[in-house]
C-alpha cells in the first residue's frame, strides 16, 4: 500500500473579513454584527484550513411593490408583504435571511421617479423594522443612485450599511458619501478580474480602507452566462489565496435579481413540456445559481424567494458542518 | 504523469546501459534516438516507429502515457457514454472534458410496468438549450430485495423498454451475477466492490468485460482496493466514496482530494472516475439536487439521481452544459441580420448582441411568436446586453455601426430600431448617431419581447 499524501496548498494569501452592520456600542443601532470573508482556502475546504466566516444570505426587499413586475411564483410567496415594506423585513426575516438588502427603484409606488427623500425613508423604515445588517442597492442609473446614496448613507449614519454598486463610471459620490457615513460599498465590474482588481483600486485610492469594501465580480443566471461569473469567481479567490492584494475583498452576488431574470424562472406558459412545473422549477434555478456561486467563492448572496432561501441556507450549513 | 524527453531517451535504444546494438539506427525516420525521444515527449511521434524498444521500456512508457484520471466508457447498442481522463481543477485552466454522466436510479422494488415506464421517461427526456439537446445518460438498476431473480427481471425490463448505457447496483455477487445476465449487447458499470466482496465482483466484471466501481468510506480504503482488482487484472475502475463522503461537505472534500492526488500527485491507485448518489445523503428532492449539482461542478464522473423531474433535471442539465462548456471559446453568434418568421420591408428591426445565449433568448422568443422580424446582432465580442454596455462593447457607436454595415435600411420600408430595455440610456446619443431613424427602447428581457411587438411595435 503506498502511503496517501493528500496534496494540501500552502496559500500565502487570506480574504479580508469585513464587517456588515455596527451595534449601539459601535455606534449604529443593530442587534449584531455580520461578517464575511476571512477565508484561508478555497469553499468548504476544511481538511486544508479552518472554516472561516459562513456565507451569508441577504433577501432582497423594496419599498415599491414589484408584484406587476415579478413572476408569480415569487408574487405568491411574499404575498401582501411585497406592497409593505416593514411586513416584507419581517417575513424576511422569519425565512431566515442574515442581512436585509433594500433594492432601490427608479419609481415608487404611484408611479412617480424615486428622489432622494423617499430613498432616506425606505432605509429609515428599514432599520427601524430590524436589527439585522442592512445592504441598499442602487438602481444602476447614476443620477438617481448618486441622489439615493447620498440621503441613504446620512439617513444610516454609523450604521455600517453596504452601498452600492459602485460602478468604474459611477462610483466617487457613492464612494464619498459611504465614507463619511461610516459605511462599506460595493465595486461591481462585469465578469472580468482585472476590471474587479482596478476598481478596487480606484476605491482604494479615494481613501476607503479595504476592510470597507465588497466585489461584485457580477453573475449571469444559470444557462445564461453564469459559468463566466462561476470562472472568474475562481479565478479572483484563487488569486486572493496566492496573495494578490486586491483581489482579497468578499464577495457578493445577486443570484436572485439574476435567476428571476430568466425565462425559466419567469415564463410559466408556453414553455415546453421538458421545463417541467413552473414554481418549482423556478425556486430551482435561483437556488442552483446561488449554489453554484457559494461554492465558486461567494460571501454574500442576495436571494428573492423564502425556498430558495431555505435550501441555501441548509446547503451552507452542511458545508460548514465538517 | 508524463515523461520528459530525456526521461523517455533513457528507455530507449541510444539511452540505455549498455546502449542497444540498433542504436541511433534512423529507421524511425530520425536522425538520432535522442531527437525520436524529443518528439515523443511532445507527441508528435509514435513509439511503434522504433522496432528495438525493449517490452519492458514500452510498458513503462504506455503507463506513463496514460492519463491521470482513466477514460471509463458505458455502452449498451448504440449508445456510449465516456467519463474520466480530466487534466484540470478549475475549468478555467483548460476546460472539464467529459460531462458527469447523469442517471436515474431504478430500484428493483418497482413493478416491471413501472420499470419500464420510468425507463421510457428517462430514456425520452430531451430538452432544447441553446441549439443543443440536453437528455439524460443512463439508468442505474438497484438491487434493494436482495433476491437474484428479482434483479434480474428488473434488469431485463429495462432492456426491453430501453437502450441506455446502465449501473447494477448491489453488494451481493449472486445478485449482480444474475443482473449481469441479463445485459447482453450492453457494458454497464458493476457497482460495487468492496472490502468483503471484491475477489468475487472482479471475477463477474472480467468475465462480463465491463468497468466495476470500488465502494469504501476512505481514501485508502479506495486505494486499496483499486491495487488489488488491478493485481487481479480488472483495469477499468470507477471509485465510489461512501460514508461520510455521501454529504455535502464529506463529498467536496474528498472528491477535491480524489482530483488533485490523481492530477497533481499522478497518484495512479485512486486515478479513475468517481460515482456519486447524491439522494443517499440529501434525502429530500430538493437538496438531492443541490448535491447532485454541487459534484457535477466538483468533481464526479457519474450521479445517480434518486428520482425524475423534469423541473430538476432540466436545471442539473442547463448547469452541467454551463460547466463543461470550454472556456477558451467565448459562444458567439455571426453578427449581421438574422432573419425571423419571413420577414418582409414592414417587419419590426431589433437589435442585440452577438453572446449566443442572449441571441437565442431573443431569436427564440420572436420565432415562437409567429410574428416576423429583422434581427440585427452586433459585434460585442460574445457578450450579453448587460455586461457589454458596462464593458463598453455596445454603445451608441456600436449600435449605430451595426444598422448601418448590416444594410437592413435597403431591406425595410422604415426607420424604427428597438434596443434592449437594459439599454435605454444610449436613446439620445443613438438618435444623434443614426439620424433619421426612431429609436424604440424594448423590453429589457427577451420574454417580454412578444408582447411588445404586439402592442407597442
Ligand atoms: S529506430 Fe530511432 S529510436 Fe529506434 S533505435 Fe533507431 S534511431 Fe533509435
Amino acid at each position: 500500500m503506498p502511503v496517501i499524501e493528500v496534496p494540501v496548498e500552502k496559500w500565502s494569501g487570506t480574504v479580508r473579513s469585513v464587517t456588515l452592520g455596527a451595534t449601539a456600542a459601535e455606534g449604529g443601532t443593530r442587534s449584531h454584527v455580520v461578517v464575511v470573508g476571512g477565508e484561508r482556502t478555497l469553499p468548504f475546504l476544511a481538511f486544508e484550513a479552518k472554516p472561516a466566516n459562513r456565507p451569508c444570505i441577504a433577501v432582497e426587499v423594496r419599498a415599491t411593490n414589484p408584484a406587476e413586475e415579478w413572476a408569480a411564483p415569487l408574487v405568491n410567496a411574499w404575498g401582501a408583504a411585497l406592497g409593505d415594506l416593514v411586513a416584507w423585513v419581517k417575513a424576511a426575516e422569519a425565512a431566515g435571511t442574515d442581512v436585509i438588502a433594500l433594492q432601490l427603484t427608479t419609481t415608487d409606488n404611484a408611479g412617480q421617479r424615486m428622489n432622494a427623500a423617499k430613498a432616506r425613508a425606505a432605509v429609515r423604515t428599514v432599520l427601524n423594522s430590524t436589527g439585522l445588517p442592512v445592504i441598499v442597492l442602487g438602481t444602476g442609473q447614476a443620477e438617481l443612485d448618486n441622489e439615493m446614496q447620498v440621503a441613504v448613507a446620512e439617513e444610516g449614519a454609523g450604521e455600517r450599511l453596504v452601498l452600492g454598486p459602485c460602478e468604474e463610471k459611477n462610483y466617487r459620490t457613492i464612494v464619498a458619501a459611504a465614507m463619511a457615513n461610516g459605511h462599506l460599498v460595493t465595486a461591481k465590474t462585469p465578469m472580468d478580474v482585472n476590471l474587479s482588481k482596478q476598481l478596487t483600486v480606484l476605491i482604494h485610492d479615494m481613501g476607503m480602507p479595504l476592510e470597507r469594501i465588497i466585489t461584485d465580480p457580477t453573475t449571469g443566471a444559470l444557462g445564461y452566462g453564469m459559468e463566466y461569473g462561476y470562472s472568474v469567481m475562481e479565478r479572483l479567490r484563487l488569486a486572493a489565496l496566492q496573495g494578490d492584494n486586491m483581489t482579497q475583498q468578499p464577495m457578493i452576488v445577486t443570484p436572485g435579481e439574476e435567476a428571476w431574470r430568466a425565462k425559466e424562472a419567469r415564463a410559466g406558459e408556453g414553455v415546453p413540456a421538458a421545463w417541467g412545473d413552473w414554481a418549482r422549477r423556478a425556486v430551482n434555478w435561483e437556488t442552483m445559481t446561488a449554489a453554484a456561486l457559494i461554492e465558486s467563492g461567494a460571501d454574500i448572496v442576495v436571494m428573492r424567494h423564502p425556498e430558495a432561501v431555505a435550501r441555501v441556507k441548509k446547503m451552507i450549513a452542511e458545508l460548514m458542518a465538517a | 504523469m508524463a515523461l520528459s524527453g530525456l526521461e523517455i531517451y533513457k528507455l530507449l535504444p541510444g539511452g540505455i546501459k549498455p546502449p542497444h546494438p540498433k542504436a541511433n539506427c534512423k529507421e524511425c525516420g530520425f536522425p538520432t534516438c535522442l531527437a525520436f525521444a524529443m518528439k515523443l515527449a511532445a507527441k508528435q511521434a509514435e513509439l511503434s516507429a522504433c522496432k528495438y524498444v525493449s517490452d519492458e521500456a514500452k510498458a513503462k512508457l504506455s503507463a506513463a502515457a496514460a492519463p491521470p484520471i482513466r477514460l471509463i466508457t458505458l455502452s449498451a447498442d448504440g449508445r456510449k457514454i465516456e467519463v474520466g481522463n480530466e487534466t484540470v481543477l478549475f475549468r478555467h485552466e483548460k476546460t472539464f472534458y467529459h460531462p458527469a454522466a447523469l442517471m436515474v436510479r431504478v430500484p428493483d422494488t418497482l413493478s416491471a410496468g413501472e420499470i419500464a415506464t420510468l425507463a421510457r421517461t428517462v430514456a425520452d427526456y430531451k430538452v432544447d438549450y441553446v441549439g443543443m439537446a440536453l437528455r439524460l445518460d443512463g439508468l442505474a438498476v438497484e438491487s434493494v430485495a436482495g433476491e437474484p431473480t428479482r434483479f434480474a427481471e428488473a434488469v431485463a425490463a429495462v432492456r426491453a423498454a430501453v437502450t441506455l448505457p446502465l449501473v447494477l447496483v448491489s453488494e451481493d455477487p449472486q445478485v449482480m451475477a444474475a443482473g449481469l445476465a441479463q445485459t447482453a449487447g450492453v457494458k454497464p458499470l458493476i457497482c460495487a466492490a468492496t472490502a468483503g466482496n471484491w475477489e468475487a465482483m472482479a471475477k463477474l466484471a472480467k468475465e462480463a468485460r465491463a468497468p466495476l466501481a470500488v465502494r469504501a468510506d476512505s481514501l485508502a480504503g479506495l486505494a486499496e482496493l483499486t491495487e488489488k482488482l488491478t493485481a487481479a487484472g480488472v483495469e477499468d475502475l470507477v471509485l465510489d466514496p461512501a460514508g461520510a463522503a455521501r454529504g455535502f461537505a464529506g463529498s467536496l472534500q474528498m472528491l477535491t482530494q480524489l482530483r488533485r492526488l490523481a492530477l497533481k500527485k499522478g497518484f495512479r491507485p485512486l486515478g479513475y472516475p468517481i460515482i456519486t448518489f447524491p439522494y443517499l445523503a440529501a434525502a429530500e428532492p430538493d437538496m438531492e439536487m443541490l448535491l447532485a449539482g454541487q459534484q457535477v461542478a466538483k468533481y464526479a464522473g457519474f450521479v445517480v439521481l434518486g428520482h425524475f423531474d423534469p423541473a430538476d433535471v432540466y436545471p442539473l442539465l442547463v448547469l452541467r452544459a454551463n460547466l463543461f462548456t470550454d472556456p477558451q471559446k467565448p459562444i458567439q453568434v455571426e453578427p449581421g441580420v438574422y432573419p425571423i418568421n419571413k420577414p418582409g420591408p414592414d417587419a419590426p428591426v431589433m437589435v442585440t448582441t452577438n453572446f449566443s445565449i442572449t441571441y437565442f433568448a431573443v431569436a427564440n422568443e420572436v420565432e415562437s411568436s409567429g410574428l416576423p422580424g429583422w434581427l440585427l446582432v452586433a459585434d460585442a465580442e460574445g457578450m450579453s446586453v448587460l455586461t457589454a454596455w458596462a464593458a463598453g462593447k455596445f454603445d451608441a457607436e456600436k449600435i449605430a455601426k451595426t444598422v448601418k454595415g448590416t444594410g437592413i435600411a435597403e431591406k425595410v420600408n422604415h426607420r424604427k430600431v428597438v434596443i434592449p430595455g437594459h439599454v435605454a440610456v444610449l436613446m439620445g446619443e443613438l438618435e444623434e448617431e443614426l439620424p433619421g431613424w426612431q429609436i424604440k427602447v424594448g423590453p429589457r428581457e427577451a420574454v417580454d419581447l412578444p408582447r411588445y411587438l404586439k402592442t407597442a411595435w
